[in-house]
């Protein structure tokens, strides 16, 4: 298997290989999440720090069993008890959690790069649990799995990802990893959620109304709104939002009879995603989580279960 | 300016120099009292000081319209006379600094403050005064008083004057004292919380844009209140294709308008931001360890596209961009070792400044005679400075000695400026600044 | 790789004549068959339990539940493994608790595969009893370990390589010592 990498920052920087060698792995650890004793000796005495600058609970807590699943020693360290909010610069911060060894560190931080940044400047191995709108590898890597289990990944397979692309690092992530597989990958947003030049990515195919985007598709994966950013002049109301871009049973009728419906959670219920759709037969938002936890598993094995030279 | 008697003599010289039109080989200089005294093919004088030359060029000092020296107030950054040492090691015998410095530069104490300080300098410094008190865009500083102490010209440089009405009166005003005003283009609420050129990168890495519209805009607001009021304004760090036709659209109906790109925005693009090398062979052991969302790469204006590289460069050739400018921005290592998000804007310039000029002649997007007008003629015609930024008989001795051959390594850790906050780590250079004389005196020498 | 300087120790005839003897002794030893299950170890030893498996099946008229164990994750070399090793599924689809587990594998060695096997294995439930079945027992222990019922013994050197092939993986069955130069790895 050949991942040649010491961390894991982006599904931008994997080969196709890469990211179905990881599948294929994740694949195998999923049964162990039906064993009575839900724990395995690989990763023992390894230590794994979840260093979260931004609140989530959903990620850090699927790293965290996935570590603690492996035997490894996981330790949250979230903003608020940490030292940032004293001044403390990214890196001293790191500084001082590289001093005491840990094998993997796993980031989430709210700006672009900051996992690069710890990556560079630590021994330790590094796991992007996603960086401002830039990258979150192993949400795109749990969704592919997810995918892999209804449909086949590759040529040939559409998916249509609505909703605020620009804000979104599952949207990133999954573009990479997907169109390096040969999917062809749709993109809607409202306009003011749309990247200029985006167009430029080669296998994205831009759609300026879901009804166009969802038409024959695969796969369906909806982005969560962040509420807060309609301050911003992004989008006039959530119900304005909700009318032209939500997914309901008549826009999904759209896609496939057999399409799959995706949401990375967690869900605004009624604005991009009505309950009806959430809560149906079509919905795999519940395997997305339990796929999380095997899929972290695969990459902390990987990253954790040996040295890096 | 020392009025001194002594003589130095140079000795097989390359005279390159715009303001004379002259490119000539084997020729000698006699400088004395500060001034240009003599050019013929071979004079004998008994000099103070003679320096034979072996063919190098001899070019006008170069002259930097858009420097932050960061004194008073950010002593740590920089101090003007770090800043004026790393000028005259890169060639700069004149820097203009800007007014954003704690207090701002908006009252003729702070001047004269600078001037005092730059007593000691060994390049020329020449205070740049704010526009508006406090640079907070809302009442005009007192520019009669401000000339007198010697401002240069004014600038709210870092920001824009986002009140027409502020930016009309300045320009009538500003034109009392034939001071021009230096335009930092930018329209706030397009800018908005931007970090990287709004393209292809900030798209696929989610780094907020800043459109070429947030420039755009304000170029055209500053062309259209100068042709207005037919008086002149210089824009600051052009960067954008849209920002050069504005420009010279402006300049072929008349418009009093000038403009200046700094080396960053011709050699680099905003693929930098994702890959620091970016095409270029770094070498190894200067090369900075992180390659991608480097904070050297950060500024604002922004790292454009390709597009607009190319376009800068034309209009560098042809002359819509009048003036090659560093904005020189220093900051301390720490300052920019943070997140992407978060690091200052701003990168050094004044070292590398006249050897990437050097580049730009071996790309042939220059003659040495088009660099000088870029570097000197140019920035001393804007700035008014009349002794200056030529070398003919009589003007002020202040020029730079080039070896055209003298590759070199951009190593920031031996750079006499106080910051190494440069993108350009690691760059071959063609050819290298090894001495500079300011007022006739030798004030570098490599 | 040069077949000449294989020694070949046993053909595909003597390895179905071993399976059938292994079957019988399994069967001889466990009379309560019906808490017998079968659990190979990937990659060959799960090819031998199926072999197994069917010669029960004919031979007793009992079909043996088999299970696949992947062992990888409870490997004791892992930190310095260094090629990263592939974890491949396991699929115990029964319970464990109170039954007798024969394990199978193909060669039996240091002793390590199967006491990762054995920390598996009982992280799965309770069995009543674990037997190892062993196509080969080469020698060479690190780990106070033994095979219940062992297929041949051949006392081998820790330079010298036992390759165990079977028809599922390699396309023909055949036991094979060779020094260990003369291989290009497995
Ligand atoms: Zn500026």
């Amino acid at each position: 298997m050949g991942f040649e990498h010491k961390d894991l920052l982006g599904t931008r920087d994997l080969s196709a290989i890469e990211i179905r060698s990881l599948l294929e792995s994740a694949e195998s650890f999923k049964e162990i999440a039906e064993r009575p004793l839900k724990k395995v000796p690989a990763l023992r005495g390894k230590t794994v720090v979840n260093l979260f600058f931004e609140p989530s609970t959903r990620t850090r807590t699927s790293f965290e069993i996935a570590a603690k699943r492996l035997s490894a020693d996981a330790v949250n360290m979230s903003a608020s008890t940490s030292s940032v909010v004293k001044g403390e610069s990214l890196l001293d911060t790191v500084d001082n959690i590289q001093a005491m060894a840990p094998d993997i560190i796993v980031v989430r931080h709210k700006f672009v790069g900051a996992a690069h940044m710890i990556a560079e400047r630590v021994g330790a191995r590094v796991v992007n649990a996603g960086d401002g709108a830039n990258e979150h590898p192993t949400q795109a890597l749990l969704d592919l799995l997810t995918i892999s289990e209804h449909k086949r990944l590759g040529p040939g397979l559409t998916v249509a990802i609505i909703g605020d692309i620009a804000h979104s690092r599952v949207a990133r992530s999954n573009i990479w990893a997907l169109t390096t597989l040969g999917v062809t990958v749709r993109v809607c947003a409202p306009p003011t959620m749309l990247p200029r030049e985006l167009e430029k990515i080669p296998g994205l195919v831009v759609c300026e109304r879901p009804e166009e985007a969802l038409a024959g598709v695969d796969v369906v994966m909806m982005l969560r709104i962040q509420l807060e950013r309609q301050d911003r002049l992004l989008f006039p109301s959530i119900r304005d939002y909700a009318r032209i871009f939500g997914l309901n049973r008549q826009r999904l009728d759209l896609a496939a009879a057999d399409a799959i419906v995706m949401h990375p959670g967690p869900i605004n219920r009624g604005v991009e995603i009505t309950s009806e759709v959430a809560d149906g037969s079509r919905a795999v938002i519940l395997n997305q989580v339990s796929n999380g936890v095997a899929l972290r598993m695969a990459v902390l094995f990987l990253l954790g279960g040996q040295s890096y030279e | 300016m020392s009025s001194n008697n002594s003589s130095l003599l140079l000795k097989n010289v390359s005279l390159i120099d715009a303001g004379q039109n002259r490119d000539e080989k084997n020729l000698d200089i006699l400088l004395q009292a500060g001034k240009v005294a003599e050019i013929a093919p071979a004079i004998s004088f008994a000099a103070d000081q003679v320096i034979d030359l072996d063919g190098a060029w001899v070019m006008p000092g170069a002259i930097d319209l858009h420097v932050h020296l960061r004194e008073p107030g950010f002593e740590y950054k920089e101090t003007i006379l770090s800043g004026a040492r790393a000028a005259v090691a890169g060639g700069f015998t004149s820097i203009a600094c800007m007014a954003n410095t704690r207090p701002v530069n908006d009252s003729a104490a702070v001047t004269r403050f600078i001037l005092e300080q730059a007593a000691v300098a060994p390049a020329k410094v020449l205070p740049i005064a704010a526009i508006s008190k406090g640079m907070a865009g809302e009442e005009l500083v007192e520019m009669g008083d401000l000339s007198a102490a010697g401002a240069v010209a004014f600038s709210d440089d870092g920001k824009t004057v986002a009140n027409s009405k502020l930016l009309r009166h300045a320009l009538e005003y500003a034109s009392l004292f034939n001071k021009p005003l230096l335009c930092h283009c930018q329209d706030n609420a397009l800018f908005a919380d931007g970090v990287i050129h709004e393209g292809m990168i900030s798209a696929a890495h989610g780094l907020p844009g800043i459109p070429t519209l947030a420039e755009d805009i304000d170029i055209a607001r500053s062309i259209m209140l100068a042709e207005y009021l037919k008086v002149p304004i210089h824009i600051c760090h052009l960067s954008t294709a849209e920002g050069v036709r504005l420009v010279r659209s402006a300049k072929a109906r008349g418009v009093k308008v000038t403009a200046e790109a700094t080396p960053h925005h011709l050699f680099l693009d905003e693929r930098a931001v994702i890959d620091l090398a970016c095409g270029e062979v770094l070498d190894d052991s200067l090369k900075p360890e992180q390659l991608r969302y480097n904070t050297v790469t950060k500024m604002s204006p922004p790292l454009r596209s390709v597009v607009d590289v190319r376009a800068l460069r034309e209009a560098l050739a042809d002359g819509t961009i009048d003036a090659i400018a560093t904005d020189h921005a220093p900051h301390e290592t720490t300052e920019k070792a943070v997140e992407y998000e978060l690091a200052p804007f701003g990168v050094i310039g004044l070292e590398t400044a006249v050897a990437l000029g050097l580049r730009l002649i071996k790309e042939k997007v220059l003659t040495p005679l088009e660099l000088t007008a870029r570097l000197s003629l140019a920035p001393a015609e804007i700035l008014g400075l009349d002794d200056r930024g030529s070398l003919a008989v009589g003007m002020a001795a202040d020029l730079m000695i080039v070896d055209p051959e003298l590759e070199w390594t951009v190593d920031p850790e031996k750079f006499y400026s106080k910051a190494r906050n440069t993108p350009f780590a690691g760059w071959r250079m063609p050819g290298r600044v090894v001495k500079t004389i300011v007022d006739g005196k030798v004030v570098f020498n490599l | 790789m040069s077949q000449t300087e294989e020694n070949s120790v046993c053909s595909a005839q003597d390895v179905e004549q071993i399976l059938k003897r292994i079957a019988f002794e399994i069967v001889e030893r466990n009379l309560a068959l019906e808490k017998v299950v079968l659990v190979g170890i990937l990659t060959r030893g799960v090819s031998l339990a199926r072999r197994l498996q069917k010669i029960i099946g004919e031979t007793a008229n009992r079909d043996l539940p088999l299970g696949v164990l992947d062992i990888t994750l409870y490997r004791d070399d892992l930190s310095s493994a260094t090629h990263h090793p592939v974890v491949r599924k396991t699929e115990i689809p029964f319970s464990l608790d109170g039954v007798t587990v024969i394990l199978v594998d193909d060669v039996l060695y240091t002793g390590r595969t199967v006491r990762a096997a054995l920390d598996s294995l009982i992280d799965f439930g309770r069995p009543q009893s674990i037997q190892l079945a062993v196509l080969v027992d080469r020698g060479c222990r690190e780990l106070p370990i033994a095979a219940d019922f062992v297929g041949v013994s051949v006392p081998a050197s820790a330079q010298d390589r036992v390759m165990v092939r079977v028809e599922e993986s390699d396309g023909f069955d055949k036991i094979t010592v060779m020094p260990r130069d003369s291989t290009s790895g497995e």
